[in-house]
């Protein structure tokens, strides 16, 4: 059964009132993002990324009791960790000094590319659990068919059909949150 | 708008962070309980907080707490704060 939708608004608000399954819940949604702008966009190697991922989540707990919007936590974390991996970075070129600029590694557009896709990744959230499923395990997790097939109990030969049904269906959600709503006269 | 291969690319850019490093951060908040508790002994406790102080990390470590680094800046970032 799939679990009801909480809003990143409503996850906040019970955060901020102790609830510690809603806190995992909120590392849980948002952690692939933040590691991705450390990893991705700012090329942090995986202990400096690991680093900056602990101090995101560490500060907003602490600020839980403070944002200004709740519902806007996605963008205050995108620029929290942003700017936190820009310090971590001027503070290993203080220590390091090396030859040219500071490497950001081309961040911006692969910022614009990290948001694009936690939106496609927040729209399987409305899919069912098993386009979720399998979505995931081949594209994030780069599973191949035979191992999605065993833990799926599935034929690997209808994996790569399923695939393709449920990436229509993700279109289908995309473009239903993208339709401009036509003038109505309800 | 979004064909196949773009979904495909769009999917395969947010793979799952560490599992070590989500569970650390869920982790969190009981660390920060522990903290909390932490403080109230070093208010109690003179020699506590002195030896806290002195050595923060093998402070936490005889009081049973894993001396990670969130739990270690935050502890210190309270008792410089007092």
């Amino acid at each position: 059964m799939s679990q009801p939708f909480v809003s990143d608004a409503q996850l906040v608000a019970r955060c901020r009132n102790g609830d510690h399954a809603a806190w995992c819940e909120l590392v849980d949604r948002f952690s692939r993002y933040v590691y991705a702008i450390a990893v991705q966009a700012f090329r942090l190697p995986p202990d400096d990324a690991d680093d900056v991922f602990q101090e995101v989540f560490a500060r907003t707990y602490e600020h839980l009791g403070r944002l200004r919007d709740d519902a806007a936590i996605r963008p205050w974390l995108g620029q929290l960790t942003r700017r936190l991996c820009i310090d971590h970075l001027r503070a290993v070129a203080r220590e390091q000094p090396a030859d040219g600029e500071l490497e950001a590694g081309g961040a911006d557009d692969t910022l614009d590319r990290i948001e694009e896709s936690l939106t496609v990744h927040e729209a399987l959230d409305e899919l069912p659990e098993s386009c979720r499923e399998i979505l995931d395990r081949f594209f994030a997790r780069d599973e191949s068919y035979r191992t999605i097939g065993e833990a799926l109990d599935l034929p690997s030969g209808t994996i790569a059909s399923r695939i393709s049904r449920c990436l229509g269906k993700l279109r289908t959600v995309l473009e239903g949150r993208n339709a401009v709503p036509a003038p109505s006269g309800r | 708008m979004y064909d196949e291969e773009t979904l495909a690319r769009l999917l395969r850019l947010l793979p799952p962070a560490p599992a070590a490093s989500v569970a650390a951060a869920q982790e969190l908040p009981l660390a920060r309980r522990g903290l909390d508790d932490l403080v109230a002994r070093a208010e109690a406790d003179a020699e506590f907080r002195a030896r806290l102080v002195a050595d923060l990390e093998t402070a936490l470590a005889e009081a049973g707490y894993e001396p990670d680094r969130a739990l270690v800046e935050a502890l210190r970032s309270r008792l410089s704060a007092d």
